[in-house]
């Protein structure tokens, strides 16, 4: 079987199917956990601005820091994942990181260096359970299926994602600003998270392979460098929430008080989109899904430097993470053989995030020295040569490459 | 199944319980308001206390007002109160002598610092703002001048002309914050964060420019006889390693670390010619107002446990 036909599925079949059990189970414990770290997100700024009163131009240090160090625990926790078959366990020590994290921002007091290590830690813990969570998913998922469950999970996540903040908001009032109440309060729901997660989810543990796995296996993995290779170009391809938050309000002179509820714009966008279009991917394709998710991308670009309205871009950019952020790894999910299925995950989400991170850059120093509406212009064209490049790639990775879980079917 | 459900109860049971527990102490554990007590801003020490405008006599004694202000100023008979309307949105209050609000202007971001020249006639503002940055998660700020006579509002200083150490500057990573006024309510000075450093600029409110003077000084505080500023220095010019408490003439540009030794990161405000007033914070975030000699003497008083934000309203210590 090769990857064309994954991308044009028999329209019966699993399409009846609603997502499985395992998917709902992990859909309902990333809800509860983003309610409890958007809750935090969302007063963090306040309360070491306003509370800590910690000058939050030196806590803007402290955030990249850690981003490459993430990086190398997620490759190495999803190969630790896919060699003691053990994808539930690492992905419960990342939920169980991140809960504990809520608790040591009591502890920090006002330690930038404490309070760098309890957001490190809280990072860390992201950055373990995503590899394999997403694995659990693909291996608990028929391969025709796999767009509408990786669609309802990103629903459920961005469902307890817009919730987090309102949560907040109702601890700080009732608690009398009591910031800790709002930590505690987090730290809770995310264990409630923890104890769904090894109560519902089942581990695949699947056949113990032939040979014990090595971490140079992954490097063998048929298809990976070309998904990477994709995955990398789809980071390059994104300029940043916070940037095209930022362009919209400079452009529209937006007041700052209504910042925050772009972002709201944008993630319930997502939230209604992810399952259709997913199912959708099912039906007619995820490499054409994928690649129209470019062009959605592109239309915000060209759109934001031409001063459409504000709600309508927002929209659109909900639409192009709902054709792109689950379609990737429901992409990749069947590609990747079964035993090192984490690790190649993690591979690819790492590229994501480093070429995320780099695109940022890049697009900060662009608006610089040629402007806002160049740099949109650059990053529009930057979304069109990875639409094209990424064709080409899938185009050939189609014709090349046997897809390894077949057999799923 | 059962089981599953059943421990699935249990724990959401419990952790409900503690999350419950936890917030109703945290509730009982503010402080109950303080009586409301009449307030004006004509003599006494300014600070904010347990977040309301209070105004502490000779005597140490404090007269709270129902205002909520997370940062105050004020001088002859006009006040600026940085004021919450909800923990995410924040406006700027003018107050006259009797506190009533004359004019009120929403801010962007969270509160920082807050100024009033000593005519009573510009206010100048501080807030961080989100997003302004490059990575996610970085801050920028933001600061604007209010002149009350005119009612004009100058929303950022980062429309205004930089000269920076002698040549035309320009750059989208400009910062400013923490304005201190002259006399001529023309003529302030104020931090300039850019290009990785941070200057003391001086500037003209009329003319829109400021000019770099010197590198690593933040946050100035005009002295009375317009001759020095008190300001805090990042350790080693890193911020990251604190702040010390020093006292600049702008004459020879020497510099005088005060005795206060703790890091600060506050606007001082002079309190009498040779005495500067800040707030200091413990571990937990709690503040308390200290004075220190600004010719680098002495030893750092404690002034009032408790507040934060000092001000001088005259007739003072």
């Amino acid at each position: 079987m090769y990857l064309a036909s994954v991308t044009r599925p028999a329209a019966s079949g699993t399409a009846t199917k609603i997502v499985a059990g395992n998917v709902v189970a992990l859909g309902t414990v990333s809800l509860i956990t983003d309610i409890s770290s958007e809750m935090v997100s969302a007063v963090l700024p306040l309360y070491l601005v306003l509370s800590l009163q910690l000058s939050p131009l030196s806590y803007g240090l402290l955030d990249g820091i850690y981003t490459g160090a993430t990086a190398i625990l997620r490759i190495v926790g999803g190969f630790v994942a896919d060699k003691f078959r053990h994808r539930k366990l690492v992905a419960g020590l990342g939920y169980g990181l991140s809960a504990l994290a809520k608790l040591g921002l009591l502890l920090a007091g006002r330690s930038t260096g404490a309070l760098g290590f309890v957001i490190a830690t809280d990072r860390m813990g992201k950055g373990l359970r995503t590899a394999p969570r997403d694995a659990l998913i693909t291996l608990s998922t028929p391969e025709g299926a796999l767009g509408r469950a990786f669609g309802v999970h990103r629903m459920m996540d961005s469902v307890g994602a817009f919730l987090g903040p309102l949560v907040a908001m109702a601890v700080l009032t009732v608690a009398a600003q009591s910031y800790d109440a709002v930590f505690v309060t987090s730290f809770c729901i995310a264990a409630l998270g923890v104890v769904v997660l090894v109560l519902f989810v089942h581990d695949r543990r699947g056949t113990l392979a032939a040979q014990p796995i090595r971490l140079k296996d992954a490097a063998r993995i048929p298809g990976l460098g070309k998904l990477a290779l994709v995955a990398v170009l789809l980071g390059l391809a994104t300029i940043g929430d916070g940037f095209l938050f930022l362009l919209l309000q400079k452009r529209d002179d937006l007041s700052l008080i209504w910042f925050p509820l772009l972002a709201v714009g944008t993630s319930l966008a997502y939230l209604v989109l992810a399952t259709p279009i997913g199912a959708l991917a099912d039906r007619i394709g995820r490499v054409p899904v994928f690649l129209a998710g470019y062009a959605v991308l592109t239309v915000t670009y060209l759109l934001l430097a031409s001063g459409a309205s504000a709600w309508l871009i927002l929209v659109l950019y909900g639409l192009f993470y709902a054709c792109t952020d689950g379609i990737l790894m429901a992409l990749a999910g069947p590609v990747l053989p079964e035993h090192l299925r984490t690790t190649g995950i993690a591979v690819i989400q790492t590229g994501q995030a480093v070429a995320y991170l780099g695109s940022s850059v890049l697009f900060g120093l662009a608006w610089q020295t040629i402007g806002s509406t160049p740099a949109i212009f650059a990053a529009a064209l930057t979304a069109v040569i990875a639409l094209a490049a990424t064709a080409l790639v899938l185009r050939r990775f189609a014709a090349t490459t046997p897809a390894v879980a077949a057999e799923d079917r | 199944m059962k089981f599953r459900i059943a421990a699935l109860s249990l724990a959401a049971v419990l952790l409900a319980g503690i999350a419950v527990t936890y917030v109703w102490f945290a509730r009982q554990a503010q402080p109950a308001p303080a009586a409301v007590s009449p307030v004006t801003l004509e003599s006494g020490l300014l600070v904010v206390l347990n977040r309301r405008l209070a105004v502490i006599d000779g005597s140490g004694a404090a007269r709270v007002s129902a205002v909520e202000c997370v940062r105050v100023y004020a001088a002859a008979g006009t006040g600026v109160c940085l004021q919450p309307e909800s923990p995410w949105a924040y406006h700027l209050s003018v107050l006259d002598s009797s506190l009533t609000t004359t004019k009120t202007l929403p801010l962007p971001g969270l509160p920082n610092r807050a100024r009033v020249s000593a005519s009573g006639r510009m206010v100048a503002w501080t807030t961080f703002v989100g997003g302004d940055s490059y990575a996610s998660g970085g801050f920028s700020t933001r600061t604007g001048i209010i002149d009350t006579k005119e009612g004009t509002v100058i929303s950022t200083l980062e429309d205004f002309a930089i000269t920076r150490e002698g040549k035309a500057y320009q750059n989208i990573d400009v910062n400013f914050w923490g304005v201190t006024f002259a006399a001529d309510d023309d003529r302030f000075y104020a931090t300039l964060g850019t290009d990785g450093k941070r200057y003391l600029v001086e500037g003209s409110v009329k003319s829109r420019t400021v000019r770099t003077i010197v590198s690593n000084v933040e946050c100035p505080s005009l002295s009375p006889d317009e001759t020095k500023v008190a300001f805090k220095q990042a350790v080693n010019a890193d911020p990251q390693q604190g702040w010390r408490l020093s006292v600049l003439d702008l004459k020879t540009l020497a510099v005088t670390h005060t005795a206060e030794t703790r890091s600060i990161d506050d606007q001082a405000a002079w309190l009498k010619p040779g005495t500067i007033a800040y707030t200091v914070r413990d571990s937990a975030g709690d503040p308390s107002v200290w004075t220190v000699s600004a010719d680098g003497t002495g030893q750092p008083q404690l002034l009032a446990p408790g507040a934060e934000s000092p001000a001088t309203l005259g007739n003072h210590l």
